[in-house]
């Protein structure tokens, strides 16, 4: 117990490490976030992922938006385990026929309002995969699309920057 | 101990059963001995081969104008085999391997799902890479089937009526999950079947995320071949972007300079790197252990922002081409290199320590989730799976690549086959990488790090590599022009899925989470 406590004694709070430009510009966005959030949705915004057919990059760089560098629950952002709780769906993939249907479940089971964002060049528009035999081609050949973060995949600050997007639509 | 000198001993074997080798060849599909048998002979070619106990490690059909060529890989000693045969019959039939080799029964399901070969004898005719987007009678990767072709109804109806295993007893229950899992996480379907807390059995339902990889590669250049084989799985672009560079030289007999081959080996142990650190962090995590989580986290941030600095993609994509890889460094970047490795290093040996030093972390890791070694080497697992199980395969050491033909790798073997062991060899696989790109850093070759790469075909290769989770192995086919015919990644998850059905066995279904992150299969790199 002394160890861990010793270990993150010694590691500090790498949140608020002094700011790189990276860093600052996360916390503008940060903080931008969190007042549409607070706007809107009293606080809180309730995000669940789906993959409809990622190479799984993209879930990579949606988890590092939960480590401590980035730690997006500050913002009042959060990831939740069912479409019930959830106010915007994180699509990836370019939506393989196989997830076609589970998809569209997903976003039935979503209370509305809800939204929709497409991450990643795939679920933008299919991106290296493309619209083939097994895959749709993007996520809006499916279901509405509020906003797309392009990118291969996006960075977690893209990721930040396409959730602002979200509001500014409105 | 010299390369092959098992096989005369096999082809002994093949010939006191009558069966004729129509063609051997030690080039075609090198670094693998390649062996042509009829199409009558596949079945008694391959129990001969399981009697052997020779590691089956994959299969691959490639439709040509006329018939298939049918592939069979098979390791002994660290040597591969390729099996070979041509099937000419229509509709396609030939023997199923599965009655020999169990683990072959799902990869023999997925090629009759996309080129509708029949397996004779096969023990479980359901479909498995195929749901509903296409019919039965259908055949996505034949030439007669577009690459564009709409499916008959969309959306496309989930496969709800396909047929699993049933238990029954009395209080047996079954718990159907997924495809949309709960956490951030690929999708898959698992079917557990449970008494109270215990499972039973559980059955993996995949095809999920099929994307249509191999037919996506029809008809591509080289570039646009690695630029995809970077995106069969995104946690392992490194690897199978090499392996398919290698397989793309190989074939058409070009070499990439010895630092790109030095820049390769640097790139894809970065990788192992990057994914042991998130899983080992996750692991802990999935039994109560945040603490664990929020340091490998860290690390890896750490890790992944050097990456994006460095090499200008933080999960390494697209870093290596044809001829080659996509950036140098220089002196300011080794030096950054060294200190970071020295920075983790320090970090990371107390931490470990702390770990492994934790009473209820261990309560939950110890003899959780065992994979025997007989049934590790029996399903062909590979990475920290195998090396966990007993299973020394390592390409690194078994075949020495470049650059590890240079500079040797060491690779950690342990026996108790549980989510510790899992845990320990990925620990120490870590600390192993860092030492050896420490090593490579100082022994850097200069000079150029790509040469131009000039396609031409008709030609064949074969690639392998260790990835993170172990063999990563492509089949290359060029046609006349120099473009793809035939591309098909084998990914060791192929092995990994059917060793998490039987590691989940008599453990409680809370458990189940953390048994699977301690495999961390594909499902992208598994469903293509």
């Amino acid at each position: 117990m002394l160890r861990i406590l010793g270990k993150s004694l010694a590691t500090g709070v790498v949140t608020e490490e002094p700011p790189r430009t990276e860093d600052a510009e996360l916390e503008r966005l940060g903080i931008e976030v969190r007042r549409h959030i607070d706007r809107r949705f009293g606080g809180s915004l309730a995000v669940r992922e789906v993959d409809a057919g990622s190479c799984n990059g993209c879930e990579l760089e949606i988890h590092a938006l939960n480590n401590p560098y980035h730690d997006v629950e500050r913002f009042g952002i959060h990831f939740v385990a069912s479409p019930r709780h959830a106010d915007v769906l994180l699509v990836t993939g370019p939506v393989s026929r196989h997830m076609e249907t589970a998809l569209l479940r997903t976003y039935e089971a979503t209370p509305a309002p809800k939204r929709v964002i497409a991450a990643g060049d795939c679920a933008c528009d299919g991106g290296e995969f493309g619209a083939i035999y097994a895959t749709a081609g993007g996520v809006e050949k499916v279901l509405p699309v509020d906003v797309k973060i392009p990118g291969c995949p996006p960075s977690p600050l893209r990721l930040l920057k396409g959730l602002l997007a979200l509001f500014a639509e409105e | 101990m010299s390369r092959f000198d098992w096989l005369s001993g096999f082809l002994a074997e093949l010939h006191e059963e009558h069966i004729l080798v129509r063609r051997g060849s030690r080039h075609e599909l090198a670094p693998a001995h390649l062996l042509e048998i009829d199409a009558e002979e596949w079945g008694r070619c391959g129990r001969l081969a399981a009697l052997a106990e020779y590691r089956w490690g994959g299969l691959w059909a490639d439709p040509l104008e006329e018939g298939f060529e049918l592939f069979c890989l098979l390791e002994h000693q660290g040597d591969y085999l390729v099996l070979q045969s041509r099937i000419e019959e229509e509709p396609p039939r030939i023997d199923s391997l599965a009655p020999w080799f169990p683990v072959a029964a799902r990869a023999e399901r997925h090629c009759r799902d996309l080129l509708g070969i029949e397996f004779h004898d096969h023990p479980d005719g359901r479909r498995w890479t195929r749901h509903q987007g296409w019919a039965e009678d259908e055949a996505p990767l034949r030439s007669d089937f577009s690459a564009h072709r709409l499916p008959k109804e969309t959306p496309v109806p989930a496969d709800g009526g396909y047929p699993f295993e049933p238990v029954q007893g009395e209080g047996v229950y079954e718990i159907p999950v997924g495809p949309v899992h709960a956490g951030i996480i690929e999708p898959g379907h698992f079917r557990f079947q449970a008494v109270g807390e215990q499972i039973l059995s559980m059955e993996e339902r995949l095809g999920y995320v099929h994307k249509g990889i191999e037919k996506a590669a029809v008809g591509r250049d080289a570039e646009g071949l690695v630029r995809l084989a970077a995106r069969v799985s995104g946690d392992t672009t490194v690897a199978h972007a090499w392996a398919a560079c290698q397989a793309l030289e190989r074939a058409t007999g070009q070499q990439p300079p010895p630092r790109a081959h030095q820049l390769r080996g640097l790139l894809c142990e970065r990788e192992r790197v990057a994914n042991h650190l998130g899983d080992i962090g996750a692991i802990c995590n999935d039994v109560g252990f945040a603490f664990a989580l929020a340091h490998c986290s860290r690390l890896r941030e750490r890790w992944q922002r050097r990456s994006d600095e460095l090499f200008g993609h933080r999960l390494l994509m697209d870093t290596l081409l044809p001829g080659g890889v996509a950036v140098d460094i220089g002196a300011e970047e080794i030096h950054l290199l060294h200190h970071d490795h020295a920075v983790l290093r320090r970090e990371l040996e107390p931490f470990f320590d702390l770990l492994l030093d934790q009473p209820s972390l261990e309560d939950r890791l110890l003899g959780t989730g065992v994979l025997l070694p007989a049934t590790a080497r029996a399903l062909g697992c590979t990475g920290h799976v195998g090396k966990a199980s007993g299973q020394p395969f390592d390409l690194r050491s078994a075949q020495p690549y470049p650059p590890y033909d240079r500079l040797p790798m060491e690779t950690p073997l342990l026996q108790a086959g549980d989510v510790l062991a899992r845990v320990q060899v990925r620990m120490r696989e870590l600390l192993d990488s860092l030492a050896w790109m420490d090593t490579l850093l100082d022994g850097l070759e200069p000079g150029e790090i790509r040469r131009e790469f000039r396609t031409r075909g008709p030609a064949r290769g074969l690639g392998a590599v260790e990835g993170w989770r172990g063999e990563v192995l492509v089949y290359l086919r060029l046609d006349a022009g120099g473009r793809v015919a035939r591309y098909f990644p084998r990914d060791p998850s192929w092995h990994h899925w059917p060793a998490l059905e039987q590691i989940v066995l008599g453990n409680i279904v809370p458990d189940f989470p953390v048994c699977n992150k301690s495999v961390n299969a594909s499902y992208s790199g598994h469903d293509l």
